[in-house]
């Protein structure tokens, strides 16, 4: 089972895989962008540690939507609305559990991406952080049909993301601000589809820990 | 990197303080959530007219708050839209009971904060409508990217829409008013230099010696392309020509109905310019380049308008969407009927704009 303990180590090491990476983020965001995402987003998330530490405990419906409204009130830019809105689709999906089970985690990941496809309305191929979301929820399914444990079920989400995330290099944006730039967006990394796959890449390892401290 | 700037974190926050100490005859700030009102607001009775987006581009929009022009102002970081909270908190503050527009620049950022705002403001028994200012000509078309960026034209939307709503306009008047202002704005803008955020500490993009940047938005990002400099005539040829040959321009734009409390989405079309047409020229500094450069770029540009029988019945000279403290400049020209020059004349005293009063 995944508990609030789990959900808690993830987002306090995606604040800090975050914060490490925030000035790589900025940069990608300066090349096609405003220079904004990694200041942002390392705002944002140390906000929603910070939050949770105050409130210790919930039930991961809680935690869920503590967290959406936090990124929302704290990044500013297109990525807080988004996140903000994954994370409040999730929440809808976690209710009031203390506990998930892995196929729990996919449905609520599955409705955090649909959340975010909502407001955005990005498409596959947009060159937005959907490109690095929607293989990896897919790989995730995946890797649970075929009866895959957690943690390497988990490695392959994070590495769909990271394939997505480079993927967007060649992709012409036709969403958010890069799509101004027209052709000229392309050849750059995606700023937010790199901040999803540094926050997938943290759910992997926060449960591969979790694994190994049971171990 | 030298700015006038205490804390990288503060510059926001110490500039909103420095305001509310300047002009407490006209505006009240609040801290947490970040948000400007004017000093009488709420006015009973009255719509309200909201705006806001990332700070940086000063006097936008904060110093627009007063009486004539917008009830509140919601400033974000510096370039990064301001977040659902303060437009929600701002909207309740100021409405009189009459509602609330909300005038939005087309980044994906704001618009989704606005719509998120809008509807949490409709939560609360609150009227709510939206309008969308997407006027920046140097994007193309509207399938393939975010839409039409918000720029210059957002400065005459709100002060046409805030003498309505002075006026008496109702929100419904207002907000179609405000739409047709903003379908008949078409910008264009150019950088000489880039711009430093205070948080990024180097320029956001590098430009040459002799280089130039056509069709800039006004946060520092890239343009459409980059030429070798040229005169102030042949740039102000350039911009102008942008404008005046742009053909119809169609989106589909999501607005907010507050009956339904649901999003409507509605196509809008802007025709191009026409010979005979009366329009409001802004020439606008990105924060930079000094007045006296704009004169010489309106100087050229009446020339122009001219020539092809276009009649400038109104202008705005100075900087008053900026991007920080790039040199450059953007034009806009608004068609404008009888109704709209009447409501640009109208009173207006706010910390950036005051006549009439
Ligand atoms: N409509 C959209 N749907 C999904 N993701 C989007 C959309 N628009 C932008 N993004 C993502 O947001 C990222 C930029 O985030 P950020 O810099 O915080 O926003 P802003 O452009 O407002 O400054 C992009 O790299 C992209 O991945
Ligand atoms: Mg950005």
């Amino acid at each position: 089972m995944i508990t609030t303990a789990d959900m808690e180590a993830w987002l306090q090491r995606a604040a800090d895989v975050l914060e490490e990476n925030k000035g790589y983020l900025t940069e990608l965001d300066a090349a096609i962008g405003d220079a904004d995402h990694g200041v942002n987003i390392a705002r944002g998330f140390a906000a929603v540690v910070q939050k949770l530490a105050a409130q210790p405990g919930q039930p991961l419906g809680p935690m869920f939507k503590s967290a959406g409204m936090t990124l929302m009130s704290t990044v500013g830019g297109a990525s807080g609305m988004l996140y903000g809105n994954f994370f409040l689709k999730a929440a809808n999906v976690a209710g009031d559990r203390q506990a998930l089970t892995p196929a729990e985690l996919l449905a609520v990941l599955e409705a955090g991406r649909d959340g975010i496809v909502q407001r955005g309305r990005a498409e596959p191929g947009d060159k937005t952080m959907i490109d690095a979301w929607t293989p990896a929820v897919d790989a995730l399914k995946e890797a649970l049909a075929a009866g895959q444990p957690l943690p390497a079920a988990l490695c392959a989400t994070a590495a769909a993301a990271e394939a997505g995330m480079r993927a967007t290099i060649p992709m012409q944006a036709r969403k958010g601000r890069a799509s101004y730039l027209g052709e000229r967006s392309i050849g750059h990394q995606d700023p937010g589809a790199t901040s999803t796959y540094l926050i997938l890449r943290a759910l992997a390892d926060a449960l591969a820990d979790e694994d190994a401290k049971q171990a | 990197m030298k700015k006038l700037i205490n804390a990288v974190d503060a510059v926001v926050r110490e500039q909103m303080e420095g305001m509310a100490l300047a002009h407490p005859d006209l505006l009240r700030v609040s801290l947490e959530p970040k948000y400007i009102v004017r000093a009488d607001a709420p006015v009973a009775g009255k719509v309200a007219v909201v705006s806001g987006g990332g700070s940086g581009h000063e006097p936008l929009h904060g110093g627009f708050v007063g009486y004539g022009m917008l009830d509140g102002a919601c400033p974000g970081e510096i370039f990064t839209s301001p977040t659902p909270d303060q437009i929600f908190a701002c909207g309740m503050e100021v409405n009189g009971g009459a509602g609330v527009l909300l005038i939005v620049k087309n980044y994906t950022g704001d618009v989704l904060s606005f719509e998120t705002a809008a509807e949490l403001l409709h939560g609360e028994g609150v009227a709510v409508r939206t309008v969308l200012v997407d006027d920046d000509v140097a994007v193309k078309d509207s399938l393939y990217t975010a839409g039409r960026r918000g720029v210059g034209g957002t400065v005459i939307v709100e002060k046409i829409a805030g003498a309505a709503v002075e006026a008496g306009y109702s929100l419904a008047q207002a907000a179609e008013l405000a739409q047709r202002v903003s379908v008949n704005c078409r910008s264009m803008g150019m950088a000489l230099t880039s711009c430093t955020t205070p948080s990024a500490g180097k320029p956001t993009f590098d430009l040459g010696e002799h280089e130039i940047e056509i069709g800039i938005g006004i946060h520092g990002e890239p343009g459409q392309r980059r030429i070798p400099i040229i005169d102030a005539d042949a740039i102000t040829t350039l911009l102008a020509e942008e404008i005046l040959n742009d053909g119809p321009y169609t989106r589909t734009v999501r607005s907010f109905d507050p009956m339904t409390g649901d999003w409507a989405e509605v196509s809008l079309t802007s025709e191009p310019f026409r010979a005979g047409d009366r329009v409001i020229a802004f020439v606008n500094s990105m924060g930079g380049t000094p007045v006296s450069e704009l004169y010489t770029v309106y100087r050229r540009l009446a020339m122009i308008c001219k020539e092809r029988n276009i009649v400038i019945v109104r202008n705005l000279i100075g900087a008053y969407i900026t991007s920080l403290e790039m040199q450059g400049c953007s034009i806009t020209l608004t068609r404008v009927d009888d109704e709209m020059v009447r409501l640009w004349d109208a009173p207006v005293k706010t910390p950036a704009l005051r006549w009439g009063i």
